[in-house]
């Protein structure tokens, strides 16, 4: 498997200034997935914003990983649901009058 | 700039204790901190309220100074040296000096402190030389129906940069995409953000939509919808002719296969369009047609 997408999480640790057990952490709880490529542990680039974002609600409001599994499928609950809004806001235009 | 009661926005008294002041203030960031409230303006605003009432009120020095100077506080040292001054002068000048009036200083709203909250300054949470991703850039782009039925090449400015952005056929109403790199600049050499287009498609044609499927009626007279016959209506792009059965009904539904909308991403595939046929009935009759009616109607 090529790396060129992936980012090595030593060095995702170093840019943010956090511990290993952290990424680890989210990696046990299922909100990040670790790949191991050659003996190396890699995130995927494309969940960067992901992470970012769990490690401001971590470290800017004190959640705990049980707390950021629970916000990330509310917020996830909330996209679904604006989604369907927006669906049914098209759907309804076809019954409202002209 | 207006005075800004930190307490009131915190939701705490004025005698309030360090540890009410923190607790009072996690308790709002964990309620409109962005990552919880995306595209939420009013939320972001409130955000950047609260941890300027933190910083300030956080800090026993900072608070200090706000309680005995309010709104000027953070110009205290100066307006100490100006009040000895003048108390070496011996002269008053009441207003025109330093800092009674409204002039002077033109803090903007927020800015400096946040700057360091949404990428910029030094102080604050990401005060730790860490590399950020940029912002992620919310931008709203409205387009007709006709624009969205071919896939066409537009130029957007988003901050003073032209973006060349090619627009799928088919793209729905509400829909969001995806442009990595043209949102915010990184922080200390962190990846830019992205740029995120809302499409809103405003529908001024006669068709309706549902996702790739269009809805037409079609105004179908009396005696064709009787004696059956030919008529011709619009398609999104031209004209068909269709064929009526005899006895057509009022409501009476026909699929009209592959002539709806174009199917997002997926080239030469296209919804369906659906067309009702309303019947009308014949207005301002003649003797000779009441009178053939009547005939009709005495032969039911």
């Amino acid at each position: 498997m090529e790396t060129k997408d992936f980012i090595l999480i030593n060095q995702l640790c170093s840019n943010y200034k956090i511990d290993l057990s952290f990424l680890n952490e989210l990696n046990e709880n299922g909100l990040i997935e670790i790949t191991t490529i050659e003996e190396s542990q890699f995130v995927h680039q494309d969940k960067i914003n992901e992470i970012e974002k769990m490690i401001r609600i971590h470290h800017e409001l004190d959640v705990n990983i049980e707390g950021i599994d629970v916000v990330f499928n509310l917020l996830q609950k909330v996209d679904d649901l604006q989604n369907e809004l927006t669906s049914i806001k098209n759907r309804l235009q076809l019954y409202e009058n002209d | 700039m207006a005075f800004i009661d930190y307490y009131k926005i915190l939701g705490v008294d004025k005698t309030a204790t360090d540890k009410e002041i923190k607790k009072a203030y996690r308790k709002l960031a964990r309620k409109y901190h962005p990552d919880l409230n995306p595209d939420d303006k009013t939320a972001e605003k409130k955000f950047k309220e609260i941890n300027e009432a933190n910083e300030v009120l956080s800090n026993s020095e900072n608070r200090k100074k706000y309680d005995k100077y309010g709104k000027d506080w953070k110009h205290s040292e100066e307006f100490e040296k100006a009040q000895q001054q003048q108390y070496q002068r011996g002269a008053y000048q009441g207003n025109e000096s330093g800092f009674g009036g409204s002039g002077g200083f033109s803090d903007s709203d927020y800015s400096d402190f946040f700057e360091s909250m949404f990428g910029g300054a030094s102080s604050g949470a990401r005060s730790r030389s860490v590399k950020f991703r940029g912002q992620d850039f919310n931008a709203e782009l409205h387009l007709n129906l006709k624009d969205v039925y071919t896939t066409h090449k537009q130029t957007l400015t988003v901050n003073g940069k032209k973006i060349r952005l090619t627009i799928p056929a088919g793209v729905k109403n509400g829909q969001v995409i995806k442009i990595k790199g043209h949102g915010g600049k990184g922080i200390n050499g962190g990846p830019n953000g992205d740029l995120h287009i809302k499409f809103s498609i405003i529908n001024n044609s006669k068709f309706k939509r549902d996702k790739d499927n269009l809805y037409l009626n079609v105004d179908l007279d009396l005696y064709k919808a009787v004696l059956g016959g030919e008529i011709t209506v619009d398609t999104f792009d031209g004209k068909v002719k269709l064929k009526i059965k005899p006895e057509t009904k009022n409501g009476t539904k026909v699929k009209l296969k592959g002539k709806g909308f174009p199917v997002y991403k997926k080239t030469g595939q296209f919804g369906d369009l659906y067309i009702t046929y309303q019947i009308k009935i014949p207005t301002n009759l003649t003797d000779k047609e009441k009178e053939l009616f009547k005939e009709l109607a005495k032969l039911r």
